[in-house]
């Protein structure tokens, strides 16, 4: 896939949520397509000697003046808020009006109400995920198909009744609402999912994943600059995306094939992202709330700052797990838990947690606990049930990466190459 | 040294991720006419909306030139070539032509 060029996704999600707020939320479509037409002609224009220096200031006046036109046109066959209605219908009123929808003050928090928004509470958290990434990621329907392994018409189906709920809103979430403190959660979980999808997720495609980690952080670094938002949890998931995406360069070779923990070349990790991450877990310490994103920030800070694997702290490392367990108690979690038990007090040690672990059999698809299962195995020296995990693992493989990763595992049983850790997830 | 207008047509309106990536390769290519001494006038994109074709004196304005086609005038440029076999190769290395665009090659008309 051809990755947009760097103008479409930022612009569009700035103008849309400035074009949203002006029309009203009910003429959502309306704003899409004055969005479209903006761009395209600014991209027309540039074609004939260069974008200049002022663009996003550029694109910004010309959806204003869109804007007026719009409402010229649509005045009597639309409906837009009350509180316009009668302004637009006077010219002499008209543009003093709009020019003051437009100024720098009404634009600032427009994408931050639009990704509360999006997190409405009538929306399941994949409808929301959705919603962002269409509307502040500016990702196309097939785009988000792709990533989610789903079909073009379910996709489009969630986005549409989505987009549907959102209208009947009829304005962006107002940032001093009383329910603020729930939506600011749920916007939390909806860019840990963003995140994690393109950290963890399914989809082949090496570009659009580091992409989605690159729009989650984006986003998260937008809460972190705006007072309301900005709370310690915030601080913690704007770190917890900092460590883990620092990591990234790591994760795979020159050809995109995994490489796991044990044998990444830590030079590769991001220094600047590190150090950005550890000044947010730093701010995420202020206050007494500890959240599941504090203690995964945490234990990513634990591995982004070991400078070799030996150097681990999987002591520190477990404790934080048995912590996470408490606040959000998952199978993966435990499972990683385990993994890092098994660093600390051998594999055995590791193969008796992953037992313990109740709930383990919702894993039964998931690749990396029969790869797990096979690690630990391996460094116990059983080499042929070792074998038979990996095995599975690779039925399981969701994509080409997992699938040559896996399949090198299973190879390396043939060699009896032991000696991978944390659920061999890279 | 001789000019040419090239007259860009296409008849759909592509995408604004199209039209980005378009603008990308543009770029390079008028850079690339320039620094070669190609390039006598950058031209401009036209509005592929409005505009129309004035048919008489009396102000009668119609869509488009020809019945049967719809291909409209999206831009145009002029460039310097040595002649029009060069012009054309010049052309063909538009990226606009590989998005689906025509370009129409008129040599100026000298005495």
């Amino acid at each position: 896939m051809e990755a947009d060029g760097p103008f479409y996704r930022r612009e569009r999600a700035r103008l849309l949520a400035a074009l949203t707020r002006v029309f009203g939320v009910e003429n959502l479509s309306l704003a899409e397509d004055v969005v479209q037409e903006t761009l395209a002609k600014a991209f027309e224009t540039w074609a004939f000697g260069g974008v200049p220096e002022h663009h996003s200031a550029l694109l910004m006046a010309s959806a204003k003046n869109r804007a007026l036109d719009v409402f010229r046109r649509e005045r009597t066959a639309r409906k837009f808020a009350p509180a316009l209605q009668h302004v637009i219908e006077s010219e002499w009123t008209l543009r003093p009006a709009v020019e003051e929808l437009f100024l720098p003050k009404a634009l600032q928090d427009d994408e931050l109400r639009m990704m509360f928004s999006c997190c409405h509470p009538q929306l399941a958290e994949e409808a929301q995920v959705a919603l962002i990434l269409n509307m502040l990621c500016g990702f196309g329907v097939e785009e988000i198909a792709r990533i989610y392994l789903a079909s073009v018409a379910a996709v489009e189906k969630r986005i549409s009744r989505g987009k549907k709920i959102l209208g009947a809103a009829q304005r962006l979430f107002e940032l001093t609402a009383k329910d603020f403190a729930p939506r600011l959660s749920a916007v939390h979980r909806a860019l840990y999912l963003l995140f994690s999808e393109g950290y963890h997720g399914a989809s082949d495609e090496a570009v659009i994943r580091a992409e989605l980690c690159r729009e989650a952080l984006r986003l998260a670094r937008l809460l972190v600059d705006h007072a309301p938002a900005a709370t310690s949890a915030t601080y913690a998931v704007a770190a917890l995306m900092c460590l883990d995406a620092a990591r990234l360069p790591g994760r795979t070779d020159e050809i995109g094939d995994l490489i796991a923990l044990v044998e990444q070349d830590r030079s590769r990790w991001d220094a600047k992202l590190i150090a950005e991450g550890l000044a947010f877990l730093e701010q995420s310490a202020t206050g007494s709330e500890l959240s599941e994103y504090h203690l995964e920030a945490a234990i990513a800070g634990m591995h982004a700052t070991a400078s070799r694997f030996a150097d681990t702290r999987w002591g520190e490392i477990v404790g934080l797990y048995d912590m996470l367990l408490t606040v959000r108690p998952s199978p993966v979690v435990a499972l990683n838990r385990a993994m890092a038990v098994a660093q600390l007090e051998g594999p055995e040690k590791g193969l008796e947690s992953i037992e313990a672990i109740s709930g383990i059999e919702r894993l039964e698809d998931y690749p990396f606990y029969a790869a797990a299962l096979g690690e630990l195995e391996l460094r116990c020296r059983r080499i042929e049930v070792a074998r038979a995990h990996f095995e599975k693992a690779l039925d399981l493989a969701r994509n080409e990466a997992e699938r040559r990763f896996l399949a090198r595992r299973v190879e390396d049983c043939a060699g009896g190459k032991p000696a991978i850790s944390r659920a061999t997830l890279p | 040294m001789s000019q040419f207008v090239f007259l860009y047509r296409e008849d759909k309106t592509p995408s604004p991720q199209e039209l980005e990536s378009r603008m990308a390769k543009c770029l390079v290519w008028f850079k690339d006419l320039e620094k070669n001494g190609h390039l006598a006038y950058y031209g401009h994109p036209l509005n592929r909306t409005d505009g129309g074709v004035v048919r008489d004196s009396k102000g009668s304005v119609t869509d488009g030139p020809y019945a049967e086609t719809k291909d409209i005038v999206i831009g145009f440029s002029v460039i310097e070539a040595k002649d029009f076999d060069q012009s054309v190769k010049l052309a063909a290395a538009c990226p606009l032509v590989a998005s689906g665009c025509l370009i129409e090659v008129r040599p100026v008309l000298k005495l």
